[in-house]
Parts: C-alpha cells; structure tokens; sequence
C-alpha cells in the first residue's frame, strides 16, 4: 500500500499540470471578458487600455508559463517569508486578480475562514446526521422512520437550496426574527456573547447545506447496508449468537462503507470550493461566491488559482478513498 | 413626481436642521448593503459603479453634483464660471481654488500638486485607468500655487465640468499614491484598499468583495460631520434580499439598487420599517434595431456588417410598426413601478437637453397594422406577414434579467399580434456584455434582428453620448467589434449635426442641437426604440435620515449628512 | 396465487422479478404517480388547451388576468404577466421529465461504463480514474458555456432550435455529472471483484464480458440506483441553473425549474405558484426513488425468494 501511494503521489504531478493547462486553456477560451463589469459609459479606447494594463491580451501560453511560475515560485516563496519574515520573494509579482488588483493568495486566505466553518460545519454536521438515519433506514427498512427519512432525504434533495434558503430568512429572520438574514464576516468570536451571536449567524446557512449532504449521503449509506444485510456472512454471524449490535455495527457496516467513503471523499473538496447558492443568498461571501464572482467577471488568475487548488484536493482524497477502501476491504489490491 | 419632489426637499431639510448642532460620531455604526460587492476604492482602476460609489466615501473630486444635476463644490471654494473669471473666454481653460487649510485624513494638507498628481495617474499610457474618460482634450494640467489648479484645453471646451467633477474623477494623495503610477498602479494593495482621502470617513478594514469597514475621518472638514462614528459596506446576494434586510429585518439602514418587482416593493413598504426612494436619471431601457443583416448564412466577417442592409429593419415602416405596437405604460406598470416612467427619448434628461416627443406613449395596434400592410407585409395563412415568400420573423435578444424576460415576452405578445414572429434568446449578462470578439453573443456583435439593454451617460453632458452613432462607429471585424454604433445607423445629417455641437458654445443651442439628435434617432427613424427611462431605487429604514438620492454623482454623495433619527 | 390447486406454470425470470415487484407498496404507490405524472404532461395539455406562452396583447385584459389565484377558470392561477399556470406545469413539466430522464440516462451510463471499466481492467484504472479527476477539477459554469458557443448553432441548424438545445442540454448536464457514479461504481467492483464467487467464476474460464454483465454489474444495481434517482432530481435543477445563464431553452419557455426559480421572487404574495412546481419535481423524484426501490428488492433473487 505504502508503495502504492508514493507511486499515485508521483503520478499526480503530471496529472495536475496537465489538468491545470486543460483549465487554463478552458477558462480562457470561454466567452465573456473582464469588461464585462464595467458599465458601458466607459468607451471602447479606454476599455482596450484597461486590458492592456491587466494583460490579458499577452499570447496564452506565456500567461500560462506565468501563472505556473508565479504559483508555484513566487506564491511558496511569499509564504515562507509570511512564516520566517524572510525576503525572498521581495519584488516579484504575484498572482493578481484582475477585478480587486489584490493578491489571489490573500484573497483566498481572507476567504477561508467563512467558508470552512459554514460549509465544513455544514458537511460534517450533514455526514453525522446521515451515517445514523442511514444504518437505522436499512436496519428497519419500511418502517415509519425509513419511509419518513425517504421523505425527508428526497425532498431535502430534490428541493434546490436557493428555495430553501429564501423560505428558512421568510420564517426565521422575517416573521420570528431569531435569525440575522446576513452573515457577518467581521465578527470575531471572543467570549460567550460573540460565540452566541456566530451560531445564530451560522444556524440557517449551515442548516440548508446540511439538509442537503446528509439527504445525499443517507441514500447511498442506506442503500448499502442493504444489499450486505442480505449477504450469508450476516446469517452466519447471527447463527453463532452474536449480539445484534456487533453484527450490524461491526461486520455490515464496516462492508458497506465503500460506496459511503467514496461519496464522503468526492464531498470535502467541494467545501473548498464553498457553496455557491447558498453563500449567496446568506451573504456569506465565502469562496464560492469569490468563484462565481471570478468566473462572471472572467477574472482568469482568480479561476484559474481557485480551480488549480481544487484539483489538488479532489486528486489527493480520491487518493485518499483508494487507499481507505484497501483498509475496509483488505481483499482490495492495487499492485 | 412634483410631490415625491417636494418631499424630498423636505426631507432634506429635515436633514439641515439636526445635523446643524450635531456632533460627530455622535449617532454610531450605520450599515449599508451593496447587492454586488466592493472590490477597490480607488475608482480609477474599479471595475463598477458600486466601487466609484463606495470609494466616494473617502476618495473626493474637487466639485460634485446635486440631485438636480447642479454643480456643486467640495473641495474648491466656489465653482468656476465665465462670470467669476475661473473659466476663460474662449473656454480654453479653467481655474479651481482648493479651499485653505483643507486637510487629507492622515492630517497633511491638500494641494494642487495633488491634484495634478491625479491627472497624471489616469492618464498615465500604461496604467489601465477606467476613467480615462473624464480627462479627454486636455493639454496640461498645472498647480498655479499651492491652492491653484489650472487645466488647459486643447481646444474650446463648452462643457468644462468633466475632469475632477463628480466621483469618477476622484483627488488621489500624491505622497500615498507616489509609486503607484503607469504600470505598478495595480500592485499598490494596501493603496488602493485604504485610501487617505478627504471624505467624511475612512477605511478601516477592507476584506474584497465582501465587507469595507469605515471610520469618521477626524480631519473632516465640517467639525460637526459626519454624524456616524462609523460606517459598514456589507456587499453581496441580490436585489430582493438587500431590500429585504432593510425594509423587512431591520438588520440594514441602507440598500443601493433595490431593483424588485412593483408588487414586492409595495409589500415591503407596508412592512412600516423603511421606505424606497427614487430618481431618475439618464438610464433608458431601449430596443435596439439591427440596421444590417444578422443572418447566418452570411459568412464571418460580412455578417451583421455594412456590407449588408438588413432584409426587412431597413424599412423605417417596418421598425415603426415594431415600437407602435408596444405599450410602454404597461411594461412600466410590470416591471419597474414608480422606479420607471415610459419614455420615447434615448436623452430623457436633463431638461435642457430632453426632447418633449411622447407621440409614441399611446399603443396604435391598428396603426401598426396598417403600416405593415402599407409596407407590402401581407397576413399569410399562419398568422405571420409574408412578402415575396418571406415571413415575417425577427430574432430578439437581451441580458438574463428577470424584468427583461418579463418585457421580452409581453412584446412578444404584442408582436405575435401585428403577425411578426418573434425568436427570443436570452444570453448570460457577462458574455452579453463582456465584448468578447471571440463571442457570437455580444450586443456589439449584434447577431439578432432586434436586442433590448439600458444605458445612460456619465454626468450631465449628452454629446460623447450621441456622437457614439456616428458612421464610422459602428462594430465591425475590422474595429474587433468594438464600437459603440450598436445599430450600425449611418446618416451624415446626423454626423454633420454632432460635429456642429462639438462646436457650440452656447448651451440653448446645445440643447436645441442635442435634441434635434436624439430625434433623428428616435423618433424621426425609430433605429432607437426607447421603452422606460429607468429610475434608481434604493431602500432606507425610517431610522435613517437625511437620504437624498441622487443619480447625477455618486449615491452615496452625501453620507455626511446622513444621521440617525432618534 | 388465489387458486392454490392448480399447479404453477413455470415462470420466467422477468415475470418473477414483476410479480415481486408488484407486492412492493412504495413501488406501485410510485408508478402510479410516475404514470400520473406523464400523463399529466403528455396527455393533459390535449385536454387543457389553452397556450401557456398566450400574454393577452389587450392591456387592460393583461391587467386583470395577471397574478390570479387558483379558480375554475384558472386552475393553478396566472403568473404576473397572466399566463396559465396549469398549461405552464404541463407543458413545463415535458421537458423537466425528458431533460431529468434522459440526462440521467447518459450519466449514468457514462459513469457505469467508466466505473466498471476502471474497477475490473486494472489497466485501465490509472487513466480512467485520472479522466475522471480531471473532469470533477474543471469549473463548470465555463466549460458549459464553451459547449454552448461550440455546439449550439450547429446542433440548431441540424435539429431545429428546440430539439438542438434539448440535445445540447442533456449532454452538457450527462457529460458533467457522470463522475460520482463512476467513482462509486468502481469502489465496489474493487471490491466484488476480490468476493469468492467472482473468482469461481473466472476460475472457470467466465470470458471478461460475461463476467462484467453476469456477475459484476447485477451486484452493483443498487448504488447505481441511488445515483440515477438523486441524478433525476439534480439534471431538472442543474437544466434550470443553465435557462437561468441563458444557455438553456428561450426565455419564454417554461420548465419546472424555470418557474421554480421565478417563483421565489414571488414567494411572498403568491405562495401557491413556487408550491407547484416544487411539489411536481419532489413528486417525480419521490415516484422514481420508490420505484427503483420496488427494483432493486425485485432484482435481488435473494430478497425475491422469500
């Protein structure tokens, strides 16, 4: 396994360079342009000026050659002398955003506590709401919990979040006023009172994801129990008197998460990549809207560094779900 | 109109009073709400309204305008007039007096050389500044004495009020903004995040696109102002939810551009927690007519070009027929309210310069019938006007805008009724707009019969406006599609008449000029058919006082004198 | 099954798998609605005639038809411009149906075939799995607006506005969703693949394409049915997101997702018009989970026994 890991961590490099040129290539041929922003009193003259100056009209493989070296030398490098106060990256140019003329890097980092404490609260709330209704819905398959969790998770997903969004701010923070509408990125929690205040801002946002991911979640988690429950281990095991809850706990369970673990590990990346709908309709500015954003205004150095990163993780917890199968299912090889 | 006037007045007056022996900061944080958010204070290099507007908060030019459209001073001791010897008589220079002992925030004073500073870094060739604009035909800029700012003109300027009037033409500090010029203005960060302005407040803490926190600015120079001690700039979401956390939650005292539909305003308001105000300025709704054919069939390069009239729009019967048979006060009444008034000028304002043509308010559907007939487009069996075998058909685009799709399909309605049959096609606003020449579906491209979008003019003078229908600029391969003629009209009349009103000092005849163009657009061509003259709406709670919009300058243009009502 | 004298004939496999299915109450109870719904589409527009594009070109009718709540006349009511909203349902909801089932179809096909591949050829993992990880990397919006500059005047030329960008659509939502199946489907056939039963088939010469269609995918039906269910409900969202770009259908045309979206600006002062359409989309998503339920107990030979 060790070898295997070290062997898919080598492979990665080309992978991810090459996704990262597909991307580049992707977002630069897409229609749409930086002017689009800006309002139309401005004439034409002045706007291909502006290009100029963000060049954006530079041939795309050197724009591409600089956005690799920026990110991969010049951004660890204003990294270490964020860490050491070193001054190795002194004068070189980092990847700007077109739209903020601000670093990417800063944006991002400015960006990421919002979102993993709503969207990354949202999912592991959502994943523990799942794994439970999930092993209970299979257990007691057409029970009156299994039939009301069918419901629940289907409505939940086929019911998108921009809807209910809108109607948790109606109830919550129009007619009851328990709730603010609007997440406030400013708050920083020091005692009690501004802990209160954040899980107030937090509830609905995170409510909405959660609902979500767990309904997703709870569907596979559900399925996959039931197909192991019918398996002849299971008999066997019960046969031998072994206590109901070892047997499902332990040996179904253990079985049946494969598919979960796949879902789960497809599922933290996303947090990354923030919650576009939802972030939006809270205001809670987090990286999805700093994407959406991006890409609406094609703010290429900003989609691309986002993407890339992305990528990085979407490659490194798939990763990480092979190697997680190989301990649930010892029979699974890969050499 | 008279009356919402009159109250405002009032409400302005109100505004006078209090603040006369308040004190600063005496009225705490108040909290403002921007649907899309801030991404720079500096409006030299903003990619939007919301950032000039928010950057006003801190970043001043020397004059300004008031919601009538006036000029007014700010950091200037009065406004330069032919009268008080600060503009020329040949109109070939102008000469502003900074106020003494005017301080920026940091505490240093200001300066003409500051000023001068400023034009140089927006006219600076490698600097990529968006307001470029705004300092055309000047030949020099130069600080007479420490107070004296003098800008000389290349050539007799009628309308001098352009550069360093009104929040797009912004004083930078030159000592902040030093090496900020050409090509490393877009580096200088912490710049143009946190400003040293002259404004009623200054930045605190700036997190892009999401929050700018402001403070009073000490060096303020009315002692008593501003009333708030701070200020937040919330931005994100959309129109309805910022109007919904003023007018509903509560949570915000101000929300720009609360565009939402009348019935919602009208709900909202009931709620008794705040109030909508608007005004109205130069932003009209239109359809654009395509003068020559969008086709298909044409290859690249020669579609949607000169080089081909368009089949049937090139009749003026045919686009006449097409606006009669809309009713404007209609689409006023589904998708604006009291945001929106019908109109049937490109030019609705300001006043001296709107034409006083309604004729096409009035739906004529008969009219517009028997024109068609006239023009030889003969109902066929399914309903559509045919001539020599063609049907009648035109393909209507616009932006993704939920009232656009809403007048989209009500003038499809009414087109379907005339029997001209209508394609509509909707395209993301930032391909829509973003000028991509790689793009089929920009409206400069203009690959459509018929396309709807709004624009309006920078500050109080309509000539860059019109003189955007001039022949040689219309869109073409060969600009890269990049001219503002979107309809590709050509007449040398019109031409002719710009070039006149480039040269007219008087400012009667200007309007009697500008007029004249807008009509010869409008309504003596229908190649512009305007449909709503869109107005600003924006929310307040009835905790905020001194609120007066204003669409002619920043709206955020007076936020010294906003207080808290207690 | 009444009569127990007679003795019974002996049956097929797929009328056991029916005859299973039958006594599965969610799934019947779920293609009845499922059939309901389809014929509300299909059939009901023939029955209810009016057009749901038709705005009254009279200002004043316009006026007073707009925003109706439910009545005879109007059913549903009328939107704010007058239109109908039962013709708009049904009309709306032909195309929610295709898009949703067939977009499914192809991502689930996409992912089955990959996740299979991947899992069973160990050759083929590293490429398959890496195309795969390229596919979730890339930013949507982006690449769905690359494929409508490329695709969409072609496809219209070649099928006609509406039949091309129907086409467009299903492909742009199957090609950018089949990546989840796919991960999925090859983490258990890694895994069934090592199970005592596949190796006593392969120790018996099984050819692989036996194998796969024998043994491996019938194991793997249930994840792939919870995928296509959850994949229904998101192609009928994901096709309103693109009509909300403008990549989608004219402007004009309605679609559940469409008059979903529309509705929540309404949401306040006429509840009943965003109800509808959620309503009609949980149910069809609802009816497809229970009978893909009622079929996977039904497939299951171990289940149907007893």
């Amino acid at each position: 396994m060790l070898t295997f890991t070290i062997r898919r961590l080598l492979l990665a490099i080309p992978t991810l360079l090459f996704i990262s040129l597909v991307i580049f290539l992707l977002v630069d041929f897409a229609p749409g342009s930086p002017m689009s922003q800006i309002p139309l009193t401005v004439p034409p003259e002045v706007r291909m000026k502006i290009i100029e100056a963000m060049g954006a009209n530079e041939p795309i493989f050197v724009r591409y050659l600089l956005w690799l070296k920026q990110f991969f030398w010049v951004e660890p490098l204003v990294m270490i002398d964020g860490i050491f106060g070193t001054a190795y990256a002194e004068g070189m140019q980092r990847i700007v955003s077109w739209q903020s003329r601000s670093p990417v890097m800063d944006i991002i980092w400015e960006r990421l506590p919002q979102t993993m404490t709503v969207v990354g609260s949202a999912y592991v709330i959502g994943v523990l709401i799942a794994l439970p209704i999930g092993i209970y819905s299979a257990y007691r398959q057409y029970s009156w919990f299994d039939q009301f969790g069918t419901l629940f998770a289907m409505i939940g997903f086929s019911v998108p979040t921009f809807f209910t969004g809108v109607v948790l701010i109606l109830v919550f923070s129009v007619n009851l006023g328990w709730f603010p509408s609007i997440y406030d990125t400013t708050l920083k929690v020091t005692d009690w009172e501004s802990f209160l205040k954040q899980i107030k801002q937090m509830a609905m946002p995170v409510a909405v994801l959660a609902l979500y991911n767990a309904a997703q979640i709870s569907r596979y988690m559900r399925s996959s129990l039931l197909d192991n429950l019918g398996q002849d281990y299971v008999r066997t095991a019960r046969a031998k008197g072994m206590p109901e809850r070892t047997v499902v706990l332990k040996h179904v369970l253990r079985n049946s998460l494969i598919p979960v673990v796949t879902v789960i590990a497809l599922g933290i990346p996303t947090i990354f990549g923030g919650a576009i709908i939802t972030e939006q309709v809270f205001k809670v500015n987090g990286l999805g809207a700093l994407l959406i954003n991006a890409i609406h205004g094609s703010d290429l150095p900003m989609v691309q560094t986002l993407t890339f990163i992305f990528a990085v993780l979407i490659v490194m917890f798939n990763l990480i779900a092979d190697v997680l199968y190989g301990m649930l299912d010892p029979r699974i090889r890969y050499d | 109109m008279k009356l919402k006037t009159a109250l405002m007045g009032a409400v302005a007056c109100m505004a006078m009073a209090p603040a006369a022996y308040a004190e600063r900061g005496a009225d705490g944080n108040v909290k403002v709400l921007y649907s899309q958010a801030v991404s720079i204070m500096n409006a030299y290099l903003s990619s939007g309204t919301k950032d000039v507007e928010v950057g006003s908060l801190v970043l001043e030019p020397l004059a300004g305008f008031d919601q009538d459209g006036n000029v007014i001073p700010r950091l200037v001791t009065e406004i330069p007039s032919v009268e008080n010897g600060g503009i020329s008589e040949d109109l070939t220079t102008i000469t502003w007096k900074i106020t003494p002992g005017l301080l920026w925030s940091d505490g240093t004073p200001v300066t003409a050389a500051d000023a001068v500073f400023s034009y140089e870094y927006c006219t600076h060739p490698e600097g990529g500044c968006a307001q470029a604009a705004r300092y055309e035909g000047i030949e020099k800029v130069e600080a007479v004495d420490d107070l004296t700012v003098k800008i000389i003109w290349t050539a007799p300027k009628p309308n001098p009020f352009t550069a360093f009037v009104g929040a797009t033409s912004p004083i930078l500090q030159k000592a902040q903004f030093a090496g900020c010029l050409g090509t490393a203005a877009p580096t200088c960060t912490e710049q143009n995040f946190k400003p040293v302005g002259t404004g009623p407040f200054m930045v605190t803490d700036f997190k892009v696109n999401d929050v700018v926190e402001l403070a009073a600015n000490p060096n303020y120079r009315d002692p008593a102002k501003p009333a708030f001690a701070t200020m937040t700039v919330k931005g994100g979401g959309d129109a309805a939810g910022a109007a919904r956390a003023v007018m509903e939650t509560g949570e915000y005292d101000y929300a720009w551009n609360t565009q939402i539909n009348p019935e919602l305003q009208a709900q909202m308001e009931a709620g008794g927690k705040g109030k909508f105000v608007s005004a109205f300025g130069t932003l009209v709704e239109r359809i654009e007519m395509n003068m020559t054919d969008p086709s298909s069939d044409l290859p690249e390069g020669e579609r949607a070009t000169a080089m081909h009239p368009h089949p049937f729009l090139s009749d003026i019967r045919v686009r006449k027929a097409l606006s009669m048979a809309i009713d404007r006060n209609l689409l006023v009444e589904v998708g604006y309210g009291n945001a929106g008034r019908a109109t049937c000028n490109l030019v609705p304002a300001p006043a001296i310069y709107a034409s006083p043509n309604t004729d096409c308010i009035a739906q004529d559907m008969d009219g517009a019938k028997a024109l068609l007939d006239e023009a030889g487009w003969l109902m066929g069996a399914n309903g559509v006007r045919e001539k020599d075998g063609k049907p009648l058909k035109v393909l209507y685009q616009t932006s993704v805008n939920a009232v656009r799709q809403d007048f989209q399909a009500l003038i499809k309605g009414w087109w379907n009724e005339l029997g001209v049959e209508v394609e509509l096609k909707s395209i993301d606003g930032g391909v829509f707009f973003g000028g991509d020449p790689g793009s089929p579906d920009t409206f400069q491209k203009f690959y459509a019969d018929v396309e709807m979008y709004a624009n309006n003019f920078d500050g109080t003078d309509p000539e860059p406006y019109l003189a955007q229908y001039l022949c040689d600029k219309a869109p073409s391969p060969a600009n890269g599609w990049q001219g503002e003629n979107i309809n590709r009209f050509c007449d040398p009349a019109y031409d002719a008449l710009v070039a006149e009103l480039a040269t007219t000092r008087d400012m009667a005849k200007r309007g009697e000029i500008a007029i004249r163009l807008n009509e010869m657009l409008t309504k003596d061509s229908y190649v512009v058919v305007p449909l709503v003259d869109r107005g600003r709406l924006s929310a307040h709670s009835n905790t905020l006082g001194g609120v007066v919009l204003n669409t002619w300058d920043s709206e955020l243009w007076n936020a010294s004198d906003w207080f808290r009502i207690k | 099954m009444t009569d127990t004298s007679v003795i019974e004939k002996p049956r097929s496999q797929w009328a056991d798998v029916w005859a299973q299915f039958k006594t599965h109450k969610g799934a019947v109870a779920g293609l009845t609605v499922f059939v309901l719904l389809i014929l509300f589409v299909t059939v009901g527009p023939f029955i209810w005639t009016k057009d749901p594009t038709f705005i009254n070109p009279d200002a004043v009718q316009m006026i007073k038809t707009r925003n109706k709540p439910p009545s005879w006349e109007f059913p549903l009511g009328t939107d704010q411009l007058g239109r109908d909203m039962l013709a708009r349902m049904m009309k709306g909801g032909q195309v929610s149906i295709a898009v949703g089932l067939v977009a499914m179809a192809i991502s689930i096909l996409l992912g089955t075939l990959v996740g299979v591949m991947a899992g069973y050829f160990r050759r083929l993992d590293g490429p398959l799995m890496r195309l795969t990880d390229l596919f979730l990397a890339l930013p949507l919006l982006p690449l769905l607006l690359v494929m409508v500059m490329l695709f969409r005047d072609p496809l219209a030329r070649a099928m006609g506005p509406e039949g091309g960008t129907f086409l467009l659509i299903v492909f742009a939502i199957g090609v950018t969703s089949w990546m989840q199946a796919a991960r999925v489907v090859r983490g258990e056939v890694l895994a069934l693949k090592e199970r005592e039963f596949v190796l006593a088939a392969r120790s018996i010469g099984t050819p692989s394409r036996r194998m796969i269609l024998r043994h491996i995918l019938p194991n793997v039906v249930s994840p792939i049915m919870v995928a296509a269910t959850l994949g229904i409900a998101s192609a009928i969202i994901t096709e309103s997101a693109l009509s909300f770009l403008g990549l989608g259908f004219p402007p004009d045309f309605p679609t559940w997702g469409r008059l979903l979206f529309d509705g929540v600006d309404y949401i306040q002062q006429y509840p009943e018009r965003v109800m509808w359409p959620g309503i009609a989309i949980s149910l069809t998503v609802l009816s497809v989970n229970y009978i893909g339920d009622g079929l996977r107990d039904a497939l299951d030979p171990r289940i149907r026994g007893r």
